[in-house]
């Protein structure tokens, strides 16, 4: 056993059990990266239709994402685009590199940086009829970026839901939201009032009787910088960097 | 024989690992709230346990006394990682819900208690059904734990309906309590109660005492 605790011993030891580890974990993440990437992609789509409020629990997410169009938007100009292939499109990739996005100086409400010029949306209905559109958002909270989906009404002002599909916010306070009661909220709320961003998360119930209560949602109570960053986010991307060009030319029909 | 029934069946109740040597509470608070989660996170506790305990000791005459502790936590952190991924593979919508404390099996005490406290010392076999045993252990416990909060917290076992809650209509008023991780505290100290009620040996001896009054309240004053 004393030869054991020679520093040479302990270094082999050392080595060889990091060495085999590694094979391990590397092994393991390796060989379940497709089933892991197949889940994500599926929980997506079941995220895409939760935000709008469509999700059927129990049917295939593949059968019910059918009726869901998906189109990339030019950000600069609020159109439709073909010029990036829809195949093999990453948002995230987009938004790194630097001949297909924008650094963000102090407009960068919602702390992401650079703003990709394309973004990835999801439209229920046909052509230049829509019934809903659906805008991936993401902005940060107070751990972490949170990524979500906003839905819109076919007025592109009112909000048919919001969902957060990844983020690091501490549970039970900025992790609620997640919650159902809290999501419920937001269906119902406008966006814009006379044309300017205004939705906001206030703190103390929204009810009926408070002053523009249409852009008003009760924030999550002991996550005051999980709301704050909410509210940022949803200021940046329905603003002039964000989609508001492209909602107005969906109102006006020259998407 | 007799001693692997013996590692397999002890930390159940008798040697339990959470009731009696209060290890791996922060996690039973946690993953109790809903029966479905609880399950997943029982099995991957187990799993982790005995394999960990199994590859501890099969190695442990190579293991330098100055990192073992590390060695061990390595090959607990990876069996750990393993495990995420599988989850996060075939069981996604669980892994979602069980988020951080997966990973955080790796600072669960049980699997280190085990590792250090019998892998060290005994053949790999043994190791790995003291291993599962533990697992059992903490199982029996968080099980417990689950069903009393979720009948009550929710109305529910495993989702389906048991209770039928007010604000579906029925009318149970579930104790909102339940559902928050403090109230495993409450369980856990009663499943204590229980189990050291029952098999009084269990019971620890006072560290200390408090004297008798020597003197009457006259003469103190």
């Amino acid at each position: 056993m004393a030869n054991n605790d020679s520093t040479q011993r302990t270094l082999l030891v050392a080595v060889v059990l990091c060495i085999v580890c590694a094979l391990v974990v590397a092994s393991a993440a390796v060989m379940l990266k497709p089933a892991q990437v197949a889940n994500k992609a599926l929980d997506r789509k079941a995220n895409i239709l939760a935000a709008a409020g469509l999700l059927v629990p129990g049917e295939s997410i593949e059968a019910q994402f059918e009726q869901v169009t998906t189109k990339i938007v030019d950000l600069r100009t609020g159109k439709f685009t073909d010029e990036l292939a829809l195949k093999g499109f990453e948002q995230a990739k987009v938004a790194k590199d630097t001949e297909t996005s924008i650094a963000l100086g102090d407009d960068d409400l919602a702390k992401i940086r650079r703003r990709e010029n394309f973004a990835m949306v999801y439209l229920i209905g046909k052509d230049g009829n829509y019934d809903k559109v659906i805008l991936p958002v993401r902005g940060y909270g107070l751990w972490s970026t949170l990524y979500g989906f906003l839905a819109l009404e076919n007025d592109f002002n009112t909000v048919a839901g919001l969902g957060f599909y990844e983020h690091g916010e501490t549970p039970g306070l900025g992790g609620e939201v997640d919650n159902p009661k809290w999501k419920a909220l937001w269906p119902g709320k406008e966006i814009y009032d006379d044309g300017d961003v205004a939705i906001q998360l206030v703190k103390g119930n929204v009810d009926s009787s408070t002053p523009g209560a249409a852009n008003k949602v009760d924030a999550l109570s002991g996550a005051t910088l999980t709301s704050r960053g909410v509210s940022n986010l949803l200021q940046f991307w329905m603003g002039e960097l964000g989609y508001q060009k492209f909602l107005s030319n969906l109102r006006s029909g020259e998407a | 024989m007799s001693t692997m029934r013996e590692a397999l069946t002890k930390p159940i109740i008798q040697n339990n690992p959470i009731a009696l040597q209060i290890l791996g509470i922060c996690s039973a608070l946690a993953v109790t709230s809903s029966l479905k989660v609880t399950l997943v996170m029982c099995i991957s506790v187990t799993l982790v346990t005995a394999f960990s305990s199994f590859a501890v000791s099969l190695i442990r005459n190579q293991i330098p006394g100055s990192i073992r502790i590390i060695v061990q936590m390595v090959i607990i952190a990876s069996l750990v990682i393993v495990v995420d991924q599988l989850l996060k593979a075939y069981a996604f919508a669980i892994s979602k819900q069980l988020s951080v404390f997966v990973g955080l099996i790796i600072t669960n005490c049980i699997v280190m208690g085990r590792a250090e406290g019998f892998a060290m010392k005994n053949p790999p076999l043994a190791s790995f059904v003291d291993g599962i045993g533990n697992g059992l252990g903490y199982s029996v416990v968080l099980f417990s734990i689950a069903v009393v909060r979720e009948l009550f917290g929710s109305g529910k076992l495993f989702g389906y309906e048991i209770l039928p809650v007010v604000t579906d209509g029925g009318w149970y008023v579930p104790n909102g309590l339940l559902l928050l991780p403090p109230s495993a505290f409450f369980l856990i100290g009663i499943f204590i109660w229980v189990v050291r009620s029952v098999k009084k040996e269990q019971v620890e001896k006072a560290e200390f005492k408090i004297t008798k009054n020597t003197r009457s309240v006259k003469e103190a004053f």
